[in-house]
């Protein structure tokens, strides 16, 4: 392949093309970064009237905290179910998609609705409807006989954080699977057929390994997702409750710095997530990059 | 550039005919309340041409509190914001970030007698020389709303509201037995009604150095086998359906339950009183909250809840001049009366509730001097004087947890209380460290 390779004539042409975008970076990305790293070592009042140096303490103290280590716990159940329940769901229904000839148009317009809902309204949405007291699912699962209360029951609230967090992910995953189905040529599925190979065959040993790639991209992004976008939904949802049970890691940094005041140890844990994005980023592009290779 | 100057020239008109001073006040008064507040504001910049009060609704208690806090960081502070009594601490710790208004309305010549004050509510918010650091606006104390018709469905006197533990647990199972209701009862604020007014109710003491007045180096003592018995009743009341938790903070499906005839009974808020009426289809009956007879001391008085105003510092002088005005306006007898008979919240002045009793409001609405008479019952004692503790609001929210650990049966009523006064001390600890 040939590399294509621009050059500028004057020195600054180049540096001011890139300014804004590198204005845009540092301040509302590299700026707010810095800040709260800084305030990670530091120990403050909520007015920020005073405040002092306090080295390690802030992470050391979260590092010793059970609770912290359960909102570890949680967040890595929360991540899995939601990642694996959407992107599940949401390669079934880009198959579907992929099958039907007419009109599919028209389908993946209404599966990629939910996309554009706000987190928050999402929350709200499923919130009315496992509400235990008002809830149009509560009353039908009273019918089969399950007594759903999200507000003492620490499974069926992690199921309906889960289940509404999911929701809003599947448009997005559809997307992705639907462009990665097309992309796999038909005549190996047809070779495939020919062969004798049977749907669910053609699916496991041709179409899903060709369409790893996209699957893999799909898990690093649904869990940063599930990490760091599910805020909304948490909230608007269960708040975390009960007794913590889906207080995950991005919520217990708004609770103990919005809620709490306690800056410094909020700070300390969104660098810790700060870390675990990076980690997560850096396996992304390795990734994507053997993929170029092959 | 003809309509720059255009706007430039109704700029400078729109500044010359307002000369007035301009007030912020952030307030957490959302619904009918919020309406009623904006109402006494338009009376306030009715009233004279000077000022201009704009009060701005930034959403919950905890919300209002933390972006008047975030905006004082960044320079854009309101001149007063409304901060519910958990945020005491928080605000009274901040000192240079806030204009005490005893200073305030001693600065400014207003006409201001803090004796005027009903004690059991401004004893809440002085330090520990008995000077008032916030104004008293909205104060209430959790009351017990019943449905008259359930009860006398169930064969029970219509009139008469349960007085003790006890007695709630007896009309609930006779209400269950009739069928008048689903449920005996339900409570909104788990913490407030069901934990430190249970402890100021029956003189238990919330945590040493006098429940945090004396000191902010205090710890929480609401684990003693008085609490855990309370507790451990509502757990077997909530599996034997006569209690049902309204969820954490307030208990948002609380009031639902209670306005659908669910629940028989109901405590919450005094001024919940106004949502109460508005949305009930039943007649309503009140009481003081229950008590357990056996309990040396109980009933006492109950505590307050509520909010205050708090006057932020880094303003002009011309706008402490207008809210010190404002001030003394909203304390004045008519304007509290008409607030507290419609909302629910306690008269915070003696003149106010004087002026309630000559108009009649109490004989025209039996029920309704129910708080006053409560929050009165007897001379406060250490125990029962109210609360505060650094990082309260945080607290709340563990009271909140383990008292779901509780009912979900992780922890009996002991270990849930013992948790949470470890893990409240240890907040506290933080607090005292990151204000010493």
């Amino acid at each position: 392949m040939q590399t294509k390779r621009m050059t500028f004539r004057s020195h600054w042409l180049p540096y001011a093309l890139i300014a804004p975008q590198l204005a845009v970076t540092l301040i509302f990305f590299i700026w707010p970064a810095a800040q709260a790293i800084r305030q990670s070592f530091l120990r403050e009042d909520p007015f920020g009237l005073s405040s002092r140096f306090v080295g390690l303490a802030n992470y050391t103290r979260l590092l010793d905290n059970p609770e912290y280590l359960e909102s570890f716990r949680v967040t890595v159940v929360f991540s899995t179910a939601t990642a694996a329940l959407s992107m599940g769901l949401a390669l079934l229904l880009a198959l579907a998609v992929d099958r039907i000839i007419r009109a599919n148009q028209f389908y993946t317009t209404l599966v990629i609705w939910p996309y554009a809902v706000a987190p928050a309204v999402a929350g709200v949405l499923w919130w009315f409807m496992f509400n235990p007291t008002i809830g149009i699912f509560t009353y039908i699962l009273e019918v089969v006989g399950y007594d759903w209360n999200d507000r003492l029951n620490s499974a069926d609230a992690m199921t309906l954080v889960v289940v509404a967090a999911s929701w809003k992910q599947i448009s997005y995953n559809f997307l992705f699977f639907v462009a990665g189905l097309q992309s796999i040529p038909m005549s190996l599925r047809e070779a495939a057929a020919i062969d004798g190979a049977g749907p669910v065959k053609r699916f496991f040993t041709v179409v899903f390994p060709l369409l790893s790639p996209t699957t893999f991209f799909l898990l690093v992004v649904n869990i940063t997702y599930t990490m760091f976008d599910t805020f909304g939904i948490v909230d608007a949802t269960t708040a975390g409750g009960p007794n913590r049970a889906t207080n995950i890691l991005v919520y217990k940094v708004y609770q103990d710095g919005f809620i709490g005041l306690n800056l410094g140890s909020s700070a300390a844990q969104s660098v810790i997530l700060m870390l675990i994005v990076m980690a997560l980023t850096f396996v992304q592009f390795r990734w994507i990059e053997r993929r170029v290779q092959y | 550039m003809k309509r720059i100057l255009m706007a430039g020239l109704l700029a400078s008109a729109a500044t010359s005919a307002y000369a007035q001073t301009e007030v912020t006040w952030w307030h957490a008064m959302g619904g009918e309340l919020g309406a009623k507040l904006e109402e006494i504001v338009a009376g306030y910049n009715a009233s004279q041409d000077q000022y201009n009060v704009t009060p701005v609704y930034k959403g919950s208690y905890t919300e209002t509190m933390t972006s008047a806090i975030a905006a004082f960081r960044a320079g854009e502070q309101p001149d007063i914001v409304q901060v519910f009594e958990v945020g005491t601490g928080t605000m009274m710790a901040a000192e240079g970030a806030t204009y005490p208004v005893y200073q305030l309305m001693a600065d400014h010549g207003a006409n201001f007698d803090p004796k005027a004050f009903l004690p059991a509510v401004v004893g809440y918010y002085t330090d520990t020389d008995g000077n008032m650091l916030s104004m008293p606006f909205n104060s209430s104390t959790p009351i017990l709303y019943y449905n008259k018709a359930a009860f006398e469905a169930a064969g029970l006197d219509p009139e008469t509201a349960p007085k003790t533990w006890a007695e709630v647990e007896a009309f609930s199972r006779q209400i269950l037995d009739a069928d008048a209701a689903s449920c005996g009862f339900t409570s909104g604020w788990i913490s407030w009604a069901q934990l430190e007014n249970f402890s100021a109710w029956h003189n238990l003491q919330i945590g040493t150095q006098e429940n945090g007045f004396a000191s902010m180096d205090s710890e929480l003592t609401l684990n003693g086998p008085e609490q855990a018995r309370h507790w451990e009743n509502l757990a077997k009341w909530q599996k034997d359906g006569i209690f049902k938790y309204g969820g954490p903070g307030g208990g948002a499906d609380a009031a639902p339950a209670f306005y659908a005839g669910d629940c028989a009974m109901y405590m919450n808020s005094s001024a919940s009183r106004a949502g109460v009426m508005a949305n009930t289809e039943f007649e309503v009956g009140m009481g003081m909250l229950p008590y357990y007879e056996d309990i040396e001391g109980a009933p006492q008085n109950s505590i307050i809840g509520g909010a205050t105003l708090w006057v932020l510092g880094g303003q002009t002088d011309a706008e402490y001049e207008g809210v010190a005005n404002f001030f003394s306006y909203l304390s004045s007898a008519e304007v509290q009366a008409d607030w507290h008979q419609f909302s629910g919240y306690l008269p915070i002045t003696q003149a106010a509730y004087e002026l309630s009793q000559e108009q009649g409001y109490y004989d025209q609405n039996p029920g309704a001097d129910v708080a006053i008479k409560q929050i009165t019952l007897n001379e406060p004692t250490v125990n029962s004087k109210g609360l505060r503790f650094g990082n309260y609001v945080q607290i709340r929210g563990v009271i909140d947890e383990e008292f779901q650990a509780l009912l979900a049966g992780d922890k009996t009523a002991q270990e849930a209380l013992d948790a949470l006064v470890d893990r409240g001390n240890v907040l506290i600890k933080d607090f005292v460290d990151a204000n010493g």
